[in-house]
């Protein structure tokens, strides 16, 4: 196979004995062109292209260790396949492989060979098994939307996929609980509740491509988390491959359930480092019968705490997402996706959403809570959206905020929880000391959870800006008591950041529960805790 | 020249985001508790007569709806982008079942003539019906001239020049006034209604009419027979090959 040999020549070659050889990418580049020639063709053509791919993650990191784990062989493909019987199950073509190396925000890229499509949990099973055997590295994959570079290898680990992994297994009409694989899509499981009158328990700008099992893997949050909880509410159960190929099935669709140490707790955030979620039990809420969005526009940051405070009071149980962006954010909208202001320009905007079971009662309820925000001067300006057209016009604005950052270039993406008054103060503080060196600062996110998302865009990567922003944003928000990760979880990017926000003793006991369960190491290493030295 | 007195009308359809659903006994599509919304192109209408008060060439704006007592919401939405007046002209139930463009058009003419308008704006279609005829069939009942599916619209003493989105491209016509113009989806982005604007909405006069008010007979002119959804596409093929294809087309009968 001419592009396993070829890639055989980049890790165990002239140029690379072991890792850590800082060469000058230029010259690596000439001299892969010059053997590549000789072995694939698409290869050469793939890097001659101007725009070429990601930097891939162990160069621009070149301090980086790969694991003591085996190179994968053609033996190993050939395992694969008759363990995948069918076509499109073993990936290993190198243009198909790209789509699979790279992460959504085009800032980690990693050189897995081979991608594997299981469809059932058996096959989850034997391929952990094998793997874990041949102690291959393995690299859990859902929609590969992760925010931190924890869903795509960092040197060659194997990528096992759940997009086959897409079957709805079955929904309890009754209690509202939802049986299905890992490998759904977010969007899909959601459009089918709607038909029965229930909806997921959680919703983010991703929900098209992302998969049920990576958001449970990184217990994800999204914009009604203000409304619905945390997935380790609503999730009842929970099927898990091990690292060893064992299968675990806490797959209870009870709500009630009191029999030993609640396993599925452990699952939900590991980022599979863990275990291969395999199958969920969701417990999901009523679809809404009247939902309204208002967008509006206030002076100041306090503003927005009032018009919070205000809201939780006069809204209260139908308050479904509280959500604000700052007027630089809305610079992106307008400029990178050509979207207009919905309403006149203010240094803050927020998106409040209400969902309840009555149009009749939620309508007077809103209506009168903006008559006192507008007659009080806590909100400037504003507009109210009762048509499923508008709502979701209003939602995007708010939702394709990480898209339109993506035009800027480079994005250094930051996702903290900080006490409320000191939200912004950050963002703030960010913007004086980044001065011009960047294209903008931008804060925005689920102030209903305090939880900010901080965003900077610069044209291409730059180690001195990264060296600018980290640690200092970091140290920043450990000295608020805050979180250095509020949804987005570790993965790659904020791994080695831990100890800003959990204790050393905490971290411990972490590593000790990652030895018993993968006690070889095998599964998504590089990522979300640092490794027991 | 004076302000033009200016009639647009809004019809309540069933939302562009929402799955339409075909009722079990085929007599048509499910619309109980399914989300409403003003016609895309009427809000689009909408904005085009706001913009012209703005610009002072209009005067007032007139919003008419026809239909169930639901179409009031239709109206303060319109009010709230800027409409001065609304009249819902009431049809419930099994009448608005049957209620055409035929009908609908000799309500607008009626109210045009009332009220002393001097350009009726429409949508060009409602995204329920696809009809396209209620605007010119309004125009052939006044005998005023018709400007459709228009891109953009100016007004030049007594005259309106209008830039219509044909097949071809684009034609430039002008029209005298007074003269109903149906709108296009490129000829603007209607506004969000301000908050401040749907607190004022509500004070706006609404006024409720029905169809004898103008002597209008809506008894309907045609009886549907059945809806049926369209047939279920089927799953495409893939082949691994050019020669493969080519033998699949020639098994289909489609090439030689």
């Amino acid at each position: 196979m001419s592009a396993i040999s070829g890639t055989k020549l980049e890790h165990g070659g002239l140029f690379f004995s072991g890792v850590g050889i800082n060469m000058n990418i230029i010259m690596q580049l000439l001299l892969a062109r010059v053997t590549f020639r000789f072995s694939c063709q698409v290869r050469y053509f793939h890097i001659q292209q101007k725009k070429l791919a990601v930097e891939l993650t162990r160069i621009r990191y070149p301090n980086l260790k790969r694991g003591p784990y085996a190179n994968i062989c053609d033996a190993d493909i050939s395992n694969f396949g008759k363990l995948l019987p069918g076509k499109g199950r073993v990936i290993t073509d190198v243009t198909e492989l790209e789509g699979y190396n790279t992460d959504w925000l085009k800032t980690c890229r990693g050189s897995s060979q081979v991608v594997l499509r299981p469809k059932t949990t058996e096959e989850v099973s034997a391929l952990l098994c094998y793997c874990n055997d041949r102690r291959l590295a393995v690299v859990p994959q859902g929609g590969n939307t992760g925010l931190v570079g924890g869903s795509v290898p960092v040197f060659d680990e194997v990528i096992i996929s759940t997009e086959l992994m897409n079957n709805i297994i079955s929904l309890d009409e009754v209690s509202g609980i939802l049986v299905c694989q890992a490998g759904c899509i977010l969007a899909n499981l959601d459009s089918y509740l709607k038909d029965h009158n229930f909806t997921m328990p959680l919703d983010l700008g991703a929900k098209g491509s992302c998969h049920i099992g990576g958001n449970l893997a990184t217990n994800a949050g999204g914009v009604r988390l203000l409304r619905y909880g945390s997935l380790h509410g609503s999730i009842l159960g929970l099927e898990v491959v091990q690292a060893n190929g064992e299968v675990i099935d806490c797959l209870s669709t009870l709500r009630k359930d009191n029999t030993g140490y609640d396993l599925k707790q452990l699952f939900i955030g590991s980022e599979g480092t863990l275990g291969i979620i395999t199958k969920a039990a969701i417990l999901c809420p009523q679809k809404p019968n009247a939902v309204y969005v208002a967008f509006l526009g206030c002076d100041s940051f306090n503003r927005v705490l009032d018009v919070f405070q205000k809201s939780k009071h006069m809204l209260g149980e139908i308050l479904s997402a509280f959500e604000f962006m700052d007027s630089a954010s809305m610079d992106v909208i307008r400029n990178n996706l050509k979207m207009p202001n919905p309403i006149a320009d203010f240094p803050f905007y927020i998106l409040i959403e209400t969902s309840g079971s009555q149009g009749g009662h939620d309508e007077e309820k809103l209506n009168t809570f903006l008559e006192t925000m507008l007659s009080s001067q806590l909100v400037k300006d504003g507009t109210v959206a009762t048509d499923m057209s508008k709502i979701e016009a209003l939602w995007s604005v708010r939702e394709r905020m990480a898209e339109g950052l993506m035009h800027d270039g480079y994005c250094y993406k930051y996702d903290v929880s900080l006490p409320l008054m000191k939200f912004y103060n950050l963002v703030e503080d960010m913007r004086h000391h980044l001065g011009n060196r960047v294209t903008r600062v931008v804060g925005y996110g689920h102030v209903g959870d305090g939880n900010l998302h901080l965003n900077i865009t610069t044209p291409a990567y730059s180690h001195e800006i990264m060296d600018l922003i980290e640690p200092y944003v970091y140290d920043w928000v450990a000295h608020h008591h805050g979180s250095i990760s509020a949804e987005h979880g570790l993965g790659f990017k904020k791994k080695q950041f831990i100890y800003h926000s959990k204790t050393k003793s905490a971290v411990r006991l972490m590593q000790a529960i990652k030895k018993v369960m993968d006690p070889n190491g095998i599964l998504n290493p590089y990522k979300t805790i640092p490794d027991a030295s | 020249m004076s302000a033009l007195r200016v009639l647009v009308g809004c019809k309540r359809v069933i939302d562009y985001a929402v799955k339409v659903r075909v009722k079990p006994d085929k007599t048509g599509v499910v619309t109980d508790g399914v989300k409403h919304s003003m016609n895309p192109f009427d809000e689009i209408a909408m904005e085009e007569a706001i913009r012209m008060k703005e610009k002072k060439l209009a005067s007032e704006i007139i919003v008419v709806s026809c239909g169930p007592s639901q179409c009031q919401e239709t109206l303060r939405t319109a009010l709230a982008m800027g409409g001065d007046r609304a009249i819902h002209v009431q049809v419930e139930g099994k009448e608005y079942e049957g209620l055409q463009p035929f009908h609908v058009s000799k309500i607008f003419a009626k109210i045009a003539q009332e009220e002393k308008v001097d350009l009726v704006v429409l949508g060009k279609q409602a995204i329920d019906d696809d009809c396209n005829q209620t605007g010119q069939m309004t125009a052939a009942i006044l005998d005023w001239p018709q400007a459709t599916f228009a891109s953009k619209v100016e007004i030049d003493s007594g005259s309106l020049k209008v830039t219509r989105e044909i097949d071809g491209g684009l034609e430039n016509i002008k029209v005298k006034l007074p003269a109903v113009v149906t709108t296009d989806l490129r000829l603007n982005e209607p506004r969000y209604a301000t908050l401040p604007n749907i607190m004022k909405a509500k004070k706006k006069p609404l006024t409720v009419k029905k169809p004898s008010d103008y002597a209008v007979d809506i008894s309907p002119r045609q009886e549907v027979l059945s809806v049926e959804d369209p047939p279920v596409r089927e799953a495409g093929q893939k082949v691994e090959s050019v020669e493969q294809l080519v033998q699949k087309l020639r098994d289909a009968g489609l090439v030689a």
